[in-house]
């Protein structure tokens, strides 16, 4: 099963390379990771999203537990949580897709960012499932590139990871 | 009053209590032996920086303190790295400090450089780059800190050479304070109480006690609750010495090359009680059937060591010697009148077993490194410290070195590394100058830090070494016998050096026995030498360690002889 978990932790060097290397030490999957500083420049918050069994994850939870610099671990997976990934999608465009390519982009509520003769750059925000219809969507239409940025997750209401 | 980072460092040292260290010098520490020079911190010089850490290990695990280590820049660092592996593997609480080019140079391939932290991130509990010399103190107040607490383990500093040089004024913190590292020391109140009850009403328990019974000093708790509760008792190699080989609960070491009575009595209990063991693969077999009629409780300091190979009934995250202590704390308000009677079927039903196999060899013409263990424990009476390195020598040393008492045996369990034993001998040595220290080697083993004799001699540590010289990488040579159909594919080592003769070269005392009716006197002379001294048995070339699990089958499943 997928997994969300974020991962609060000093805001050090090499502290990412010490979270990367857990899993990769211990033949463990990332399926995507972010990071960035908190509200707390000296606290970074990693959200990342893995998959195996129950006592894969449980592992996993407690393995970077273990690690000093790590400061808290939740998996989100557990609770309530809002998951969001932002993807920059640049496609094709002529004369015969580009209106096409604008009506997508705006059902999605994306935004084009950047057009150039051939090319339209849409910028997307969303769950799982909307990212992945925008993109199945758009796929026929002629997709040149993509990046994703990976999820980020926080919890529902007041509580907080 | 302004200190160098080198200066620094030694005070630093100082505060922690730290008398001896073991090291080698190189062109980006300079400063730091600059300062050694006039300090009174004992510096020993090992041959090889491998040496150093295994060294300083050996004195952690026979002290119970930090074990210190100094090493230079790229080479020094680098050839530390399997002394980290090995104290990281067995949680033994050392500091290594690594030189490191200038803070300007790193990462432009400057001369020595190594990025040591990156290399040894995987083999270390925690590990610091020192980037600014204000920053010195407080780092090496939580290297240390970070060594003994919790799971204990080896922590390296990397210092660059302008921190060393720069100053700053000097003040060590009193305390830690680390967000993210909070070890657990006592364990849950609920789980404990449950422990309990579940000891008190099985009818088959069994104790299997590892190296985290000696890590966390609970022998005499341990040893109390046995013999309250009559609960037998088996011990993980890195357990040995944690309870009383000798007591007659005592079933000696489970596992790949444990006890016939160990193996089946974890394989019949009712209820395992596993207090600092981790389920090492070595210990368990096929898992599946590992105590398999059993409930377990797992008692351990490191949350991730409970349920990562067996399944636990029981989990108590915590010091084993708070727990012990609590056990017996709550078992002494239980009436345990009557107990003798019930538990005596399940002690009968180990006594048939012990009965029936027990540790044996057959005796011919020709020396038994069995008998040669035996004997070392008999002219000592186990009044010793005992170091293996790894292969046949350390099994036949566990099986038949009966120890019966904590931090006198070194070995390297989880790594189970080749050139271990003799520089961690140096280590306890060290500390324990008046003590017998005693290196069980095989012949391949010892030539992985032969060097290190020159320390030896020139410290005027008298550490025995016994060779079990078979001629052979004997361990891989018994698989090979098992299961490559005697295909003895490079395990062959008749091109050895003449020992008694290399003894002699390095300044140390050489002895050999061939015949076993020599084996006694050698001991006798080896023992009685002022000095270090290597004994040379020439032992049965073919002779196999047994009993013998082959790895994943289940523990019942022993191969005899
Ligand atoms: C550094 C290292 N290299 C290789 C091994 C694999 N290995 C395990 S036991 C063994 C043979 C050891 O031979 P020796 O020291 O002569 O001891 P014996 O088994 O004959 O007592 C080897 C090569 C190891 N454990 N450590």
């Amino acid at each position: 099963m997928r997994h969300t978990i974020t991962v609060t932790v000093e805001n050090e060097f090499g502290v990412l390379s010490r979270v990367v290397g857990l899993f990769s030490g211990r033949g463990f999957n990332i399926d995507s990771l972010s990071v960035a500083e908190t509200m707390d420049p000296t606290v970074s918050r990693m959200t990342i999203v893995t998959r195996g069994d129950d006592q894969i994850i449980e592992q996993i939870t407690k393995q970077l537990n273990k690690l000093v610099n790590v400061i808290k671990v939740v998996d989100l997976t557990m609770g309530d949580y809002i998951g969001r990934e932002m993807v920059l999608v640049k496609m094709n465009a002529n004369e015969k897709t580009k209106a096409e390519i604008l009506r997508l982009s705006e059902i999605f509520r994306g935004k084009i960012v950047d057009v150039s003769p051939s090319t339209y750059t849409i910028e997307l925000t969303g769950d799982d499932g909307k990212i992945k219809a925008a993109l199945e969507l758009l796929q026929p239409l002629g997709i040149k590139e993509i990046v994703r940025t990976g999820r980020v997750a926080i919890q529902r209401g007041s509580v907080s990871a | 009053m302004k200190l160098t980072g080198a200066e620094i460092l030694i005070e630093c040292l100082k505060k922690e209590g730290v008398e001896t260290i073991f090291g080698y010098p190189g062109g980006v520490v300079l400063n730091i032996y600059d300062v050694l020079y006039d300090s009174d911190i004992r510096h020993i010089l090992v041959r090889h920086e491998q040496a150093a850490v295994h060294a300083a290990d050996g004195f952690a695990r026979a002290t119970g303190k930090v074990g210190v280590a100094l090493v230079t820049s790229g080479p020094g660092a680098t050839n530390t790295i399997t002394g980290l592996a090995t104290a990281y593997m067995d949680s033994i609480p050392i500091v290594v400090i690594s030189g490191q080019v200038p803070t300007g140079l790193i990462g432009n391939d400057a001369f020595q450089e190594a990025d040591i932290v990156g290399i040894t991130r995987p083999c270390t509990k925690h590990n610091f780059l020192v980037k600014d010399v204000a920053d010195l103190a407080r780092i090496m107040k939580e290297a240390f800190y970070i060594a003994a607490s919790g799971r204990p383990g080896p922590v390296l500093v990397d210092l660059p050479k302008d921190v060393v040089v720069s100053s700053t004024k000097f003040s060590y913190p009193e305390s830690v304070s680390l967000r993210g590292y909070n070890p657990n020391y006592e364990g849950h109140p609920g789980q404990i109480k449950k422990a309990v009850a579940a000891i008190m009403e099985a009818k088959k328990p069994l104790i299997y006690a590892g190296g985290g019974v000696i890590l966390s000093n609970a022998s005499a708790e341990l040893t109390a609750l046995a013999k309250k509760l009559d609960i037998p008792v088996t011990m993980t190699l890195m357990g040995l010495g944690g309870f009383p080989g000798s007591d007659p609960l005592s079933l000696g070491m489970l596992g790949m090359h444990g006890t016939y009575c160990a193996n089946m009595a974890v394989t019949e209990c009712d209820l395992l009680i596993a207090v600092g063991a981790r389920f090492d693969d070595r210990v368990t077999g096929k898992v599946d059937e590992f105590a398999p009629g059993a409930r377990i409780i797992h008692v351990d300091i490191d949350p991730t060591s409970i349920s990562k190979n067996v399944k636990v009934d029981i989990p108590i995250v915590g010091d084993v010697k708070r727990v012990l202590a609590k056990w017996l704390e709550l078992i002494d308000k239980e009436n345990i009148s009557g107990r003798d009677e019930e538990i005596k079927p399940w002690l009968d039903e180990i006594a048939g077993w012990r009965a029936h196999h027990t540790l044996s060899y057959e005796k011919t013409e020709e020396i038994k490194p069995q008998y040669v263990v035996e004997m070392l424990r008999e002219v000592t009476g186990g009044d010793c410290i005992i170091s293996t390195e790894v292969g046949q020598n350390q099994m036949w040393a566990a099986q038949f070195f009966t120890l019966d008492k904590p931090r006198c045996w070194l070995t390297s369990g989880g790594l189970g590394t080749m050139g271990y034993g003799f520089p961690a001998a140096i280590g306890a040595q060290a500390a324990f100058p008046g003590k017998t220290v005693i290196d069980i080697a095989g012949d391949g083993s010892i030539q992985m830090n032969i060097q290190e004799l020159a320390t030896v001699v020139q410290y005027k540590l008298p550490v025995k070494i016994a060779i079990l010289n078979n001629r052979y990488l004997g361990m891989v040579r018994q698989w090979q016998e098992l299961f490559y159909g005697k295909r003895y594919s490079h395990t062959v080592m008749d091109y050895a050096p003449d020992f008694v003769k290399l003894a002699e070269a390095y300044g140390a005392l050489g002895l050999r026995a061939t015949k076993p009716e020599e084996v006694r006197e050698v001991i006798e002379k080896g023992l009685a030498h002022d000095g270090p001294v290597i004994m040379d048995f020439q032992v049965a070339r073919e002779e196999g360690v047994y009993p013998m699990v082959p790895a994943g089958v289940a523990l019942s499943k022993m191969l005899l002889a």
